[in-house]
């Protein structure tokens, strides 16, 4: 039932402005896929294209070996969920499930009965029994979001299309759901897309998450691969927070002024780079060859981690350092740090 | 998204409200109010229905069922259910076009939809009997194939119509912009069909705002005067819709006659009021709930 949807090479654009250039994603059938990335760089456009909401100016939209250009809306078998989930206000919550499947033609419409058996099945399977005839507005944001899901699913669709799904909820609901969605798509097998502009939840959720910037996919990978190697500057930094340093690479060796801080550089990238490391990959060290020296300026806390701010010579930015387990040093004192890893991208 | 209206509060005595008027202020501006609303409306109104009973019964009675009198109401009832379902269907549709497409001339169609309330109704009037009229652009062809607009009928139809053209789409417009197009894009990815989507989902979505512009419409519709005035001709028996006949009467000094037919018009009013009323005390949730979303 569920399909490989295979994205070529989709261009398109809003009267001038280019909403997505050039955009390529293969998704395996099953697969649940993120697209991540900051408001603004084209993250629903692709979705509405994938839907068949939007018009693709160039490239293509396959299901499985289907071009989709010549399917309507209903061929598609698309479930979407909207980011404001689009309830129909005027239908309960049982007509609101049950209407994709009285919207069939009237040879595949299923029975009145067995649309009762598929709403109430569809109503366990979101664990919202009992609330069949309430209206939209007598429900809460979370119980609303599972509305739209049992009403998108149906239709028993090819591939589930989700926007921003938990982007109007609260936080303590959004990890609920997180959980619950993950657990659903396990059960359910749809190939799946979802939206999200919060980093976290795409790596908690996603097999997969594809990375949008400015409408390009700048990297596609599973969450360690994005996370721990990201392929562009933008990707480390969006994906987490980053110290950024400015560097000069020699052989091997990274060097920042004239002191070298990072060693065993194996990419052939000789010459200026931006080197990126994370906080929690500086460690205060007593004495080590490759070290950075710096004094504490500030420390902080911020739930379970604790975080010293350290300024270094020559840099305007103070370097964020997690201390994890290490003892704290204290605000004044001198410290050497260790970059344990990190990430380095030729200056532009 | 409250879902409940806030609750009326009433502002402790000798406080100042939260608007900072003290509390005799706040009496003057009621009590402003409520004697203009007296003077100009309520007043008004009273003296319809006691200068239609001035003559009794039996007269009020002769007065509204006298053949000319029956011929103006049938006339005014069937102008306005031309006019008033006519309007319903396009303003439904420009309002539709307006709110869920973007096109060039949008901002124009926008304001040609006002235009009617914008022109005196003497001049909307003035320019069918420009057009059709005998002297008229189209009078001569008219005439070849004995087609009748001005001083006929269809001339009336056509001035309602103009008159009442926005009532419905003015209020249909900035709902339907406000609901975006969402709900119908949901549908459509569900499966169904387009009119499936207009029926089930846009007009539900709008019902109340539609409804409230078909209340005004009609209102409207049976009580038009001026732009009528122009084209009817004033045939007693043929072209003369209540308000005109109203005119008539009274103009041949039949006051307590004149009256009696006002006061069904007077009527109209009072009942449309009340409607619209029940309807906002008894779904006033509903109301706001879809205007709201
Ligand atoms: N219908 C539209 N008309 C004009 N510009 C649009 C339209 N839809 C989206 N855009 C523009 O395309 C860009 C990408 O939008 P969108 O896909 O909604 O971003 P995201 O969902 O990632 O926040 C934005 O700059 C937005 O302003
Ligand atoms: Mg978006």
């Amino acid at each position: 039932m569920s399909v490989a949807v295979t994205i070529e090479t989709i261009e398109k654009r809003f009267e001038n402005f280019p909403a997505l250039r050039g955009v390529s994603l293969d998704i395996q059938p099953g697969e649940l896929v993120a697209l991540l990335g900051p408001s603004g760089s084209g993250k629903t456009t692709l979705l509405r294209l994938i839907a068949g909401l939007e018009q693709a100016d160039r490239g293509r939209v396959l299901f499985g070996e289907t071009d989709t250009h010549d399917l309507s809306l209903r061929e598609r078998r698309i479930g979407f969920v909207f980011q404001h989930y689009a309830l129909f206000k005027t239908m309960n919550v049982a007509e609101n499930i049950a209407f994709g499947l009285r919207s069939r033609p009237h040879r595949a419409r299923p029975g009145e009965s067995e649309i009762r058996k598929r709403v109430s099945d569809l109503l366990e399977l979101v664990q919202l029994q009992g609330l069949e005839k309430r209206y939209p507005s007598q429900l809460s944001g979370g119980q609303r979001q599972r509305v739209a899901l049992a009403r998108a699913l149906a239709i028993e669709p090819r591939v589930l299309l989700l926007d921003e799904p938990f982007g109007a909820l609260d936080a303590r609901v959004r990890k609920d759901l997180r959980g619950w969605l993950r657990e659903l798509h396990g059960r359910t097998g749809h190939t799946t897309v979802f939206v999200t502009h919060d980093q976290e939840e795409a790596l908690e959720l996603a097999d997969r998450v594809a990375i949008l910037n400015d409408g390009k996919i700048e990297q596609v990978g599973s969450a360690d691969d994005v996370y721990d190697h990201p392929a562009t500057p933008f990707v480390c930094e969006f994906l987490g927070e980053a110290n950024k340093l400015p560097v000069k690479v020699v052989g091997s060796l990274a060097f920042f002024g004239d002191r070298p801080v990072l060693g065993g550089i194996t990419q052939n990238q000789g010459g200026l780079a931006s080197l990126y490391v994370r906080p929690q990959h500086l460690r205060i060290v007593d004495e080590t060859p490759l070290a950075l020296p710096g004094t504490v300026e500030h420390l902080r806390r911020n739930g379970p981690l604790r975080r010293a701010e350290v300024a270094v010579e020559g840099l305007k930015k103070r370097l964020d350092v997690d201390l994890a387990s290490q003892v704290a040093p204290a605000i004044g004192e001198r410290v050497r740090l260790r970059i344990t890893h990190g990430n380095l991208f030729a200056a532009a | 998204m409250s879902d409940t209206a806030p609750p009326f509060v009433a502002a402790p005595v000798r406080r100042k409200s939260a608007h900072g008027e003290s509390l005799g202020v706040r009496i003057a501006l009621i009590a402003v109010s409520l004697a203009f609303l007296l003077l100009f409306l309520a007043l008004p109104l009273a003296s319809v229905f006691v200068e239609a009973s001035a003559k009794g019964w039996e007269a009020y009675r002769a007065a509204i069922t006298e053949p000319d009198a029956q011929a103006a109401i049938r006339l005014t009832l069937l102008v306005a259910a031309i006019a008033v379902p006519f309007n319903i269907v396009v303003g439904v549709a420009a309002a539709w076009a307006i709110a869920k497409f973007e096109f060039r001339g949008k901002n124009l169609l926008i304001s040609l939809i006002d235009l009617p309330f914008s022109v005196s109704p003497v001049i909307a009037g003035l320019v069918f009997v420009l057009l059709f009229g005998a002297q008229g652009y189209f009078g001569p062809w008219l005439q070849a194939h004995d087609i009748k607009i001005v001083f006929a009928v269809p001339g009336l139809i056509l001035a309602t119509i103009f008159v009442t053209f926005p009532f419905v789409a003015r209020e249909l417009i900035p709902h339907m912009q406000s609901l975006g197009t969402a709900d119908e894009e949901a549908a459509l990815t569900l499966g169904a069909s387009p009119w499936r989507v207009f029926f089930r989902v846009t007009l539900p979505n709008v019902k109340w705002s539609l409804f409230y512009g078909v209340l005004l419409c009609n209102a409207r519709a049976m009580g038009e005067f001026g732009a009528v005035a122009v084209v009817s001709g004033k045939i007693r028996g043929l072209t003369n819709t209540m308000p005109l006949h109203i005119e008539i009467l009274y103009n041949e000094y039949m006051g307590a006659a004149a009256f009696a037919v006002a006061s069904l018009l007077a009527g109209l009013a009072l009942v449309t009021l009340a409607l619209k009323t029940f309807l906002e005390w008894r779904f006033g949730d509903e109301i706001a709930a879809s205007r709201r979303h």
